[in-house]
């Protein structure tokens, strides 16, 4: 699950205050929000990417607020997916695994496995410039799921996406979650977006998250 | 809009619609973009094949074979080297440093870091050589067998100070270029801070660090001012090819001061292709 509560963020000028939301176990949330209300901001702070003034952070029943982004286990998409431009798709996949020093066997399963279900295993050599949009976005998931991490979080991850490349992504997450059980939080300010993948549905507005009844 | 705000008036609408708009020529743009950038080539170009018109193969080949040139580019070569991976070694820390974090007094110490561009290379030299008289200084100078000042040391650490602050500008531009978002997404990933800085953001770097590298060996190979006073112009001991060409001209020997020079065009040029070669790298993967 991933709760937050009471989070308080200073930024300069900019402050979020009493940000609070919680998505139970292998649900799907989504915070709807428009472009520069602070989506990305609580998506850092639960990344341990963002300083937080106050507040509790809890993932799959662990007190997370004080450790490093490391020690969180959260599979983190941001926005446009920052891949790692010299790494080829196969070795994006092994990075996490080899970091944490998981099991080489393992990993070389795993790395099919999850290469299979995202629909890149013709993709294993390439690296990120001979890639599309779509590829792009499925190439981060698969790097932020390879270290099976009980916690996703992606920002905005198909916004720059054409709407048949689109419908595929959702196509894709949904194998994903049926596959991993993942709880993930989704940001987007796209209204089809939430209304086609959310459990749990949340807008952020005037600083303040409010879960909303899904359509 | 008109000069107090009103529309204008629709008959200039009017008479764009019955004759159509001549819009003027971009041959003058063109012509200046050429004219400018042709000037500045053939004067490089010029002053090339004059030089290489100055003297003959029989001069060049003397040059080559002389025992004073042979040091002097032996010599430069491999301080121009080492002052270049020194270079490089200190401008990846300082570049990504003054990239990434903001702290108090950052603007002091990026003006610090450009003193040696904005300094006249004579006066790098004499604070060298005043440095090196201090108590600290000397603690240093003897630490080294044969000494610092006016010995080849002294030649590597005046190159080495020039050419660090072009490697320093080019490692932060580098650094700017790379998405902080990078290492973010590392950090998420199981990586600390230097995990994420060897294995991510480095490898980015790659080609940040040869240009910074080549940029920071061609600045090395063409110093002579601070080298001049901080290791002084002894022949087979402190002489690199810019001295060489001053000690042949202030004897009056031209043909060889030439003729040194056209090596080290030679050398830069090689340095410039490889520099390109492993650019251009990227684009065959």
């Amino acid at each position: 699950m991933i709760q937050v509560d009471q989070l308080e963020v200073i930024q300069g000028d900019f402050s979020l205050r009493e940000v609070s939301l919680h998505i139970p176990t292998g649900q799907y949330g989504v915070l709807m929000g428009r472009t520069g209300c602070g989506k990305t901001t609580v998506l850092e702070a639960i990344c341990g990417l963002r300083k937080i003034e106050s507040g509790r952070i809890v993932l799959a029943d662990r007190d997370v607020t004080d450790l490093k982004p490391a020690a969180r286990n959260v599979g983190y998409i941001p926005q446009d997916g920052v891949l790692f431009s010299t790494m080829t798709v196969r070795q994006h996949l092994a990075f996490a695994p080899k970091v944490r020093k998981l099991d080489h066997h393992v990993t070389g399963e795993w790395i099919d496995e999850l290469a299979d279900l995202l629909d890149i295993r013709h993709l294993l050599n390439r690296k990120p410039a001979k890639l599309s949009g779509g590829e792009r976005q499925r190439v981060a998931l698969g790097r932020a799921l390879s270290f099976h991490p009980p916690v996703l979080l992606m920002d905005e991850p198909l916004s720059a996406l054409d709407d048949e490349t689109r419908s595929q992504m959702y196509d894709v997450i949904q194998r994903v979650r049926r596959h991993t059980g993942v709880t993930a939080l989704h940001v987007t300010h796209n209204v089809s977006e939430a209304a086609g993948l959310a459990d749990v549905l949340f807008a952020f507005e005037d600083g303040v998250i409010q879960e909303r009844p899904l359509a | 809009m008109g000069v107090h705000g009103e529309p204008v008036s629709n008959r200039s609408s009017s008479a764009t619609a019955t004759h159509p708009t001549r819009v003027p020529s971009d041959v003058p743009f063109f012509t200046a973009l050429l004219l400018l950038s042709a000037s500045y080539a053939l004067l490089l170009l010029g002053m090339l094949v004059a030089m290489g018109s100055f003297t003959s193969p029989v001069h060049l080949w003397a040059a080559v074979q002389s025992e004073e040139i042979i040091y002097a580019t032996r010599l430069s070569l491999l301080s121009c080297s080492m002052a270049a991976i020194w270079a490089v070694w200190v401008a990846v820390p300082i570049g990504y440093l003054m990239s990434r974090y903001k702290f108090a007094g950052k603007n002091f110490v990026d003006a610090l870091f450009d003193i040696p561009i904005v300094l006249p290379p004579l006066v790098i030299g004499l604070a060298l050589l005043i440095l090196f008289q201090t108590q600290v200084g000397q603690f240093f100078e003897n630490l080294v067998p044969g000494g610092i000042t006016f010995a080849v040391p002294a030649v590597i650490l005046a190159q080495f100070m020039v050419a660090t602050a072009f490697a320093i500008r080019t490692m932060r531009v580098t650094f700017d270029g790379i998405n902080p978002r990078t290492e973010q997404v590392a950090l998420t990933l199981g990586c600390n801070r230097s995990q994420a800085f060897w294995q991510v953001v480095l490898p980015e770097t790659r080609n940040g660090v040869v240009t910074a590298g080549t940029l920071a060996w061609a600045r090395a190979l063409g110093e002579f001012g601070p080298i001049l006073v901080f290791a002084g112009a002894t022949r087979m001991r402190t002489e690199v090819l810019p001295t060489s060409v001053f000690l042949e001209l202030s004897v009056g020997n031209i043909e060889a001061a030439v003729a040194v020079s056209l090596i080290m065009v030679c050398l830069a040029m090689i340095v410039l292709v490889i520099a390109r070669v492993f650019g251009m790298h990227d684009l065959f993967l």
